[in-house]
């Protein structure tokens, strides 16, 4: 598939914060359609926050961000619902709902927003599932599965109505090197088979290499972005020392991109 | 020489200190042995005292014969360093070993000036008293909104009554209805039993004794039939509720419902009010049955019968006695597990946060019953029921 070079989700001098802290100031960039976009950054530089609003959970002091050109900012009632139709959330512990199975898990959105027949809600969340490599599992409990299979399931529930654009926070964040590997290309053939747009934080840098496309890197005392490009263009050409060496840490090969495509 | 591992001995005696004077205003010491957590303390005193006594301009620190220096012993001299440069005067160290100074090079006594950032919160009692204030306007605004919001769903639902998920409903209907059966079943019986027995004594020495059916029964249905129900299902449900919603705040599955474009009240709030309000009403009758025939437990061992009891009892309960308690269980249940609800969706990040929410729920559930049956007391009363 190829992705067309067009915006997605446009951030347009977006400035926000807490009670008494500004954690990000007019911080603007663009994400591509189709593209995977990773989100960097050392602890408490903003990235959570910025997730958050680009889903819509927090709002910002001033600034808009642009999701296929609607303002998720502003927008409020149905227009609001239309955009977060727009997108699949994977929170960073799965926020699957604990007394739900898997399967009622993905089916949930389907029950909530179409009038599809009860059988074809059990045939679709169980091919969800399946994209996720669950199949077998729709039957247990969330607290019944490994943190990994969890974060799988969160991705299949998040895609329950085909978004176009999936959000997930702290993808790598507690799972073994085997596991976030597997994660990985779960993302990718995701990206490849279904031109899904990935908007995702992480700190694995092999996983960044792998899979990222850009990656956004945030800093705590700029209160916004420190480089932005891709990971190999970072590596070699950026202006900042510390992005280089962030981007050459001991033990990544230069070895070609095992991305798709 | 560094002595790794030759005394592995914990003794504070494995250390010594010596000061001396040497020149005017310059101190010289001497540390002889281990600097480790054990043996800093009394050292890092003593040269207080000797550095309080003489403030010299300039410390040379022989540290030579130091075989051994922890995190402890780099803060010691750490520290003198900082003490003297902060008076304009001056340290040096001579003869620490390479890996010790190695340490100590970690840290710039300008990082570590004092006072720390964090600025110790100390406010007049003005400032306080605003601040209270705030906090109870903060609170009250959150009560009105979720009021309205709940509200505003709760009709919704009844006129829409296919958009409720009446499948969780039913669900929290069985735990916090049925499965409070025994519970309510024990306080009613116990309740109508002591309250019957207590009164019959002292009655007795009139020969009032069958008036003893007039009280248990319309106390039981008028007040504490739902005042206990109530209470159980503060016990048990409200703090359920607030647990309940409270781990998912905690666990971002609140945050998830949002982003899917649901509403959280209208998914979870909505299905535990209307589990209360129908079951609350249904245990308080119960309730209500069960207080009565424990009261007749006592009044059939003094000789009466089952038959003159109920007929005592049906002839001064009256219809608006029992639809009157009923009422008042249905605003009972409505708050209970509002409250519940409301501190659940409140709860905030961290381990404790939970629990905190589910007392907040408890301990206000009672005090609006409370409250609230004051108000009953007074209006029911005005209107002559
Ligand atoms: N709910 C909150 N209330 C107040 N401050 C917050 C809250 N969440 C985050 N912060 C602060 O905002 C800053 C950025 O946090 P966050 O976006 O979570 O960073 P990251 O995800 O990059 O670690 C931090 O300094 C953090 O203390
Ligand atoms: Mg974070």
């Amino acid at each position: 598939m190829n992705p067309v070079q067009d915006t997605i989700i446009g951030v347009e001098k977006i400035t926000a914060g807490y009670k008494n802290t500004v954690v990000l100031q007019e911080v603007s960039f663009e994400i591509k359609r189709g593209e995977i976009f990773i989100i960097l950054g050392e602890s408490g530089s903003g990235k959570s926050t910025l997730l958050k609003l680009m889903i819509g959970l927090n709002k910002p002091l001033s600034g808009s961000i642009l999701i296929e050109g609607q303002d998720i900012v502003s927008a409020e009632g149905d227009e609001r619902l239309a955009i977060l139709r727009k997108f699949g959330v994977m929170y960073q512990r799965g926020a699957l709902f604990g007394s739900m199975t898997l399967l009622e898990n993905v089916r949930l959105p389907l029950e909530e927003f179409t009038d599809l027949p009860p059988g074809a809600m059990d045939l679709i969340a169980r091919m969800k599932l399946s994209l996720v490599g669950l199949k077998e599992f729709g039957g247990l409990l969330p607290a019944e599965l490994s943190g990994g299979m969890q974060k799988r399931a969160a991705i299949a529930r998040a895609m329950a109505l085909d978004p176009r654009i999936l959000f997930l926070d702290e993808l790598s964040a507690g799972l073994d090197p085997v596991t976030s590997a597997e994660l990985d290309h779960l993302v990718l053939s995701l990206a490849h088979n279904l031109g899904i747009t990935f908007v995702i934080v992480t700190h694995e840098l092999s996983s960044i290499y792998a899979i990222a496309d850009r990656v956004i890197m945030l800093d705590k005392e700029l209160k916004g972005i420190l480089a932005i490009g891709s990971p190999r263009d970072l590596r070699d050409h950026s202006e900042n020392k510390f992005v280089r060496r962030f981007f050459n840490r001991q033990g990544i090969s230069d070895a070609p991109s095992e991305k798709f495509s | 020489m560094p002595n790794y591992g030759s005394s592995h001995m914990p003794e504070s005696s494995s250390s010594s200190i010596h000061t001396s004077m040497i020149a005017p205003g310059v101190l010289g010491v001497k540390i002889i042995g281990r600097l480790d957590s054990l043996s800093t303390g009394s050292i890092w005193r003593e040269t207080n005292l000797e550095l309080d006594r003489t403030s010299p301009k300039q410390v040379i620190v022989d540290a030579s014969e130091i075989e051994y220096c922890d995190g402890s012993g780099i803060g010691y001299l750490f520290e003198l360093r900082r003490r003297l440069e902060k008076g304009g005067g001056e340290l040096s160290i001579r003869g620490l070993h390479k890996e010790f100074q190695q340490l100590l090079d970690l840290f710039k006594p300008s990082e570590f000036e004092e006072p720390p950032e964090i600025k110790p919160e100390s406010f007049g009692f003005f400032e306080k008293i605003g601040q209270s204030t705030g906090k109870i306007c903060e609170e009250a605004r959150a009560l009105v909104e979720f009021v309205g919001e709940t509200g505003t769903a709760l009709l919704k639902a009844l006129l829409n009554p296919k958009q409720v998920r009446w499948k969780d409903a039913l669900l929290v209907a069985e735990t916090a209805g049925v499965n409070a059966l025994p519970v309510i079943t024990l306080i009613g019986f116990l309740m109508g039993l002591i309250m019957a027995f207590q009164a019959a004594i002292p009655m007795r020495q009139f020969g009032a004794v069958i008036y003893v059916a007039n009280l248990v029964g319309l106390s039981m249905v008028r007040e504490l039939g739902p005042l206990m129900t109530a209470i159980v299902l503060a016990g048990r449900s409200g703090s359920a509720f607030a647990a309940e919603l409270g781990t998912m705040k905690v666990n971002e599955e609140i945050d998830a419902l949002v982003t899917m474009g649901l509403d959280p009240v209208k998914f979870l709030v909505v299905t535990r009010l209307l589990a209360a309000v129908i079951m609350t009403p249904l245990l308080t009758l119960f309730a209500d049955l069960i207080g009565v025939l424990g009261g007749s437990i006592v009044l059939i061992s003094l000789g009466y019968s089952l038959a003159t009891y109920f007929r005592q009892i049906f002839s001064t309960v009256t219809y608006v006695d029992l639809l009157g308690g009923l009422f008042k269980s249905i605003v009972f249940g409505l708050l209970v597990a509002g409250i519940g609800c409301l501190r659940g969706l409140q709860t905030e990040i961290g381990a404790s946060a939970v629990g905190e929410s589910t007392t907040r729920a408890v301990v206000g559930g009672i005090v609006l019953i409370v409250a609230v049956d004051g108000i009953f007391s007074v209006v029911y009363y005005y209107l002559g029921i």
